[in-house]
């Protein structure tokens, strides 16, 4: 057989189907001492299932295969489903044998799907159509994402609801493997209904009630647009800044070759790679999860240390005498080789890296941000902004400033939106009255209601700006945005202590009711905290989730002090690129 | 329920297959599956967990219907655990099933590649042939229950959000209908809301429809979604003229549709048509000036490539149009204007004066705009008379709206000589700024000027080795550093 893949696809089941990552989530858990069942056994290989050929769905005919059977696997689309049609359609009838298509949806059948094959007259050809249900993905040892690009926009600009719905039955099945969670929080719209939703599936199925010792103490349901701001920010982690820089997608990362040549003596410069380089990115990797969450102007001392400690390791070659030593040594080399590549590669990366961050453009788009987060001039027309929209620099670029100064002064001056949505029209053109529109209804970009300005008040009390930043030995999460303490994460943050009784007033500005409930667990299952245990809290992030969030939540689980380690879960890992591109319109006529 | 078991009684009655009744169930089973069999010996493959009574549907619809195509495969669990539990899962109540559902959705199960989640083990035997299955077990009698249909709406949602087959048919009443609807939207999965949506697009006039909707926003928009995705733009535009739905911005939507018109025409008369939609008193005149650039441009473009062409014109043999300027941003459409049509009377539509009081171009737009296209083209006139303001005296000054200084970067991209960037290098007004621009592109005079009046002459003197040896500019910095010791002294 033939499995025919939606390219989209192939990177969350890169994610899944490998044996090296899925063994360290499972190492790695951070949920105690309890064993980390989440993630099983690793799928036998394609070949045991007898796959022989694989390809990429495209239109056209079928690239010819000596198979008997053709799966295909999709996300519901209609775009995709129209190539399929097109494959199926002209598939050579006469051929002996003949093939058998499949349909696999992932993650779930479509009606509408299904009702548009059958108006192409093909559904017929399809003898089996299923579903692998993928709610939520391993990223990591304490990151799940639902990869569900369209959730924020979904929700926000088209009410549907329907990613939400698939949160809620990925948490009920969390719930199964790792026990109820006896405490769930929220706040925001979406979070509400996750939990309604929750508590619903638990009603009507009385059997959910299982028996296994809850690794969960609590769960945080945090809407995207309670946090609006956050994701708007560039990222100042040494893991935000490549997904800023370079985009990561199902932690994998493609750089530019130039830097990776390898050195060798007598060949320099003879034949450059020309292919990007690929890599993969996860705790898995020693050097990596130390400088992953690090703020970038941290890691070049890092960098450096452990060079020096590499090159003392090698250097003990020369000591070794005795035999027993230098077996010893010969041991120790294979790892020493592949620290040694580690730091070869992230030492090449934060150079490309360096290049960008110590750029005069990049300053000044820096400053310009840190300005609005701290509240400087974010009621006139900023000429920053102005400059790069007459330069013609990329949209989203702008976008991205223009509504991070909304979020910064709850709303623009109507004066002030109306001047940049004209020059942003005339410049990129009309069409984007579209994407504006969007941005508009997600409370992204929007005039000020009321005139009153919530920002300041909110900055304060949760303490957003923090102007004695240390950025290489942090004691506050603000060191992943140099200043700007993400407003998603100090909730997380201020719930665990002393409360969010303490900071009522603010959450009632912020948009969506807040809300507690518990489910009851039998009194065998409660809980005995021992001293000194810390508990664990899943923070579900529904619209999306940026690394820099996740890094300052992974500080928090690490501070000596904070009682309360987080696992993090969301309906995707987004950056302020993505995030924008999703809510724009798409302009151009899909390509088939 | 007693209610809808009476619609069921008539449904059956009424319907073709008012043959099979539900008194006799193994009797039953065994004509659905020789009929089944009849049905579909087509197909080759009898998938064991399809299970046999889909295709002749009790609704009493032909198969492929919509009820039929709703109804989802998840039962392709039932296999693998029908010998543990199966009494106590299908017994109880249809609600029952939710733990090996469960199970079957976790990761768990998913990384372990079970075979019933996959038609993978199934597919590695097509090589024997999956006829050669062992016969199929019976299945205990409860389960057959899943098959009556006289749930109530909730169960009926329930049911289809777990991918169950369902028939929506027997939902009769207008009431029924409407409280299917609400129990879907409750619900919040797309795929059933969409899935009764069909079904009530089908089954309710339209009007009807509409007014049920315009109360229930949230299957409106799926609804919307839905039209807009299967390209059922009548229906849609319908929609939107419906009055009750002007308070949704979705006036939007109907201008969205220009992008889908590849001829220009077509496109101008469409958004012509859009002009008179309610947007909102900003978007109205964003969509006029749509409009209104889209006209131009077709009149630009119909001009110039007929010059072009003729080969009359001396800019177009010069500088060949490297593309159309149709459907291009205004602000391109005015560095154009200004490439081409620089010196036109500002009567004609592709003057850039024409241009900018049409659309209210701001000053600072279009001197920056029209620098980049007079710098390109190396008309430095242009670029000074743009810069230089007369007062009513009649005195000139120099001005820019955007800053010297980017003036100069601009000049300098479009390698303008020495001489005309210093004397933009010279009126940019931060001291450091004019410095820094000023040594970065060699302006010798602009530095030496500038450190005489700063009389910096360390600066000076370090600059000297700058300069060529013998050059005027070297004779210029040793006589002010001559006269300079003499007027210290």
């Amino acid at each position: 057989q033939a499995i025919v893949w939606d390219e989209y696809l192939t990177g969350p089941f890169g994610l899944i189907a490998q044996y090296s990552l899925l063994k360290v989530s499972a190492g790695r858990g951070r949920g105690g001492s309890q064993p980390c069942p989440l993630w099983g056994d690793a799928p036998a290989p394609a070949q045991e299932h007898e796959v022989e050929k694989m390809f990429t769905l495209k239109p056209g005919r079928l690239p010819p295969a000596d198979v008997k059977n053709i799966i295909f696997f999709v996300r519901p689309k209609l775009e995709l489903m129209d190539i399929i049609t097109d494959n199926v359609l002209r598939e050579d009838r006469g051929r002996s044998p003949q093939r058998d298509f499949h349909i696999l949806f992932v993650p779930r059948r479509s009606l509408l799907c299904e009702q548009w094959l059958k108006e192409q007259g093909v559904l017929g050809s399809f003898i089996h159509r299923e579903q692998y249900s993928l709610d939520l993905i391993p990223f990591d040892g304490d990151l799940l994402s639902m990869e569900s690009e369209s959730a924020f926009k979904e929700c926000y600009l088209e009410s549907d609801q329907t990613s939400l719905y698939h949160a809620a039955k990925g948490l009920m099945t969390l719930q199964a493997l790792y026990g109820t969670i006896p405490q769930i929080f929220g706040k925001g719209d979406c979070a509400r209904h996750v939990a309604n939703m929750m508590i619903r599936m638990k009603r009507e199925f009385p059997g959910s009630q299982n028996s296994i010792f809850p690794v969960f103490d609590t769960l945080l349901l945090l809407d995207r647009n309670v946090d609006l701001l956050t994701p708007l920010a560039t990222q100042l982690t040494y893991e935000g800044l490549i997904d800023e820089i370079y985009g990561i997608q199902n932690t994998y990362v493609k750089l530019p070759p130039e830097k990776f040549a390898p050195k060798k003596q007598g060949e320099g410069g003879k034949d450059l790679p020309t292919e990007p380089k690929k890599l993969q990115l996860n705790s898995a990797e020693e050097l990596y999860a130390e400088i992953r969450d690090k703020n970038f102007n941290a890691v070049g001392s890092v960098l450096s240390k452990k060079a020096k400690i590499i090159s003392a390791a090698f250097e003990e070659r020369h000591h070794a005498k005795t035999v027993g030593e230098i077996k010893q040594f010969v041991s120790q080399l294979p790892h020493m080789q592949a620290a040694r590549s580690s730091l070869a590669n992230h030492t090449s990366i934060a150079e490309l890296i360096k290049d960008i961050t110590t750029s005069e453009d990049f300053f000044d788009n820096l400053t310009v941000e840190q300005e609005f987060m701290s509240g400087i001039d974010t009621d006139k027309v900023n000429n920053y902004i102005e400059d790069c929209i007459a330069q013609k620099h990329p949209l989203i670029k702008i976008l991205r400033l223009v509504c991070l100064q909304s979020v910064c002064n709850s709303g623009l001056k109507q004066k002030v939106l109306d001047h940049y949505k004209r020059e942003i029209l005339q410049t990129y053109g009309y069409e984007h009255i579209l994407t504006l529109n969007n941005l508009e209804k997600a409370g992204l970009l929007k005039p000020q209601a009321s005139g009153r300005n919530n920002y300041p008040t909110i900055r304060k009390t949760l303490r957003l700006w923090m102007d004695d930043v240390n950025e290489q030995n942090p004691n506050d999460i603000s060191y992943v945005y140099s200043g700007y303490a993400p407003l998603s994460v100090r909730l997380a943050q201020l719930l665990a202590r002393p409360g969010w009784r303490s900071i009522e007033e603010v959450l009632k500005m912020l948009p969506g009711p807040h809300f507690e409930e518990r489910q009851q667990l039998p009194t065998g299952l409660q809980k005995k905290r021992q001293h000194g245990e810390n508990r664990v809290t899943l923070v579900f992030f529904l619209g999306g989730v940026t690394y820099a969030e996740i890094a300052a939540l992974r500080f928090l689980s690490q501070m000596e002090d904070g009682g309360t380690e987080y696992v993090i879960a969301t309906t995707k890992l987004i950056n302020g690129t993505t995030w924008i591109k999703s809510l724009m319109e798409k302009l151009e006529p899909a390509p088939f | 329920m007693s209610r809808a078991r009476a619609d069921e009684e008539e449904y059956w009655h009424s319907s073709k297959f008012r043959a099979f009744t539900f008194d006799d169930e193994d009797d039953e089973l065994s004509q659905l599956k020789e009929s089944k069999r009849a049905v579909n010996s087509l197909r080759d493959i009898v998938d064991d967990d399809d299970d046999d009574l889909e295709r002749v549907s009790w609704s009493g619809e032909p198969v492929g219907s919509i009820s039929w195509s709703i109804k989802e495969t998840a039962s392709g669990s039932t296999s693998s655990l029908e010998g543990r539990d199966s009494s106590l899962q299908k017994g109880s109540s249809s609600y029952a099933a939710l733990p090996k559902q469960a199970s079957s959705y976790s990761l768990s199960s998913l990384f372990k590649g079970e075979d019933h989640h996959i038609p993978y083990g199934q597919m590695a035997l097509t090589d024997t042939g999956v006829k050669n299955y062992a016969p199929e077990l019976r299945r205990p009698k409860a389960e057959y229950k899943d098959y009556s249909s006289d749930w109530s709406p909730r169960d009926t949602v329930r049911r289809m959000q777990r991918g169950k087959v369902c028939s929506l048919e027997r939902f009769r009443s207008l009431q029924d209908k409407l409280v299917l609807l609400d129990e879907a939207v409750a619900g919040h999965d797309g795929n059933v809301i969409t899935a009764v949506l069909i079904f009530l697009k089908r089954t309710l006039r339209r009007e009807i429809l509409f007014r049920e909707l315009e109360v229930r926003q949230v299957a409106l928009c799926h609804l919307i979604h839905f039209l807009r995705e299967t390209g059922e733009q009548k229906l849609l535009l319908d929609l939107l003229r419906t009055d009750c739905f002007f308070t949704l911005s979705l006036q939007l939507s109907q201008y969205r549709e220009h992008l889908n018109i590849q001829d220009v025409e077509k496109r101008r008369e469409f958004l012509k048509g859009c002009i008179g939609l309610p947007f909102s008193a900003e978007d109205t005149s964003h969509v006029q000036d749509h409009y209104t650039l889209l006209e131009r441009q077709i009149i630009i473009e119909a001009n110039d490539r007929h010059l072009e062409m003729s080969g009359q014109s001396e800019i177009f043999r010069k500088y060949p149009r490297k593309a159309s300027i149709l459907n291009m941003p205004l602000v391109t459409t005015l560095f154009y204007s200004c490439f081409y049509h620089y010196t036109e009377a500002e009567g004609t539509f592709s003057s850039p004066t024409n241009l900018k009081k049409t659309f209210k171009i701001p000053d600072k737009q279009y001197v920056l705009t029209a620098l980049a296209a007079r710098a390109k083209l190396r008309a430095w006139n242009d670029v000074d008379a743009l810069l230089t303001t007369k007062n009513w005296l009649g005195y000139t000054k120099k001005k820019a709206p955007i800053g010297f200084h980017r003036v100069v970067e601009m000049l300098q991209r479009n390698n303008a000589p020495v001489q005309v960037l210093q004397e933009y290098v010279r009126l940019v007004e931060d001291v450091e700024t004019r410095l820094n621009l000023a040594t970065k592109y060699k302006c010798h005079d602009v530095v030496i000027e500038t450190y005489r009046d700063l009389k910096d002459r360390i600066q000076l003197t370090a600059y000297k080795c700058k300069v060529e040896r013998g050059s005027a500019e070297e004779e210029k910095i040793n006589s002010i550093l001559n006269n300079m010791v003499r007027s210290a002294y």
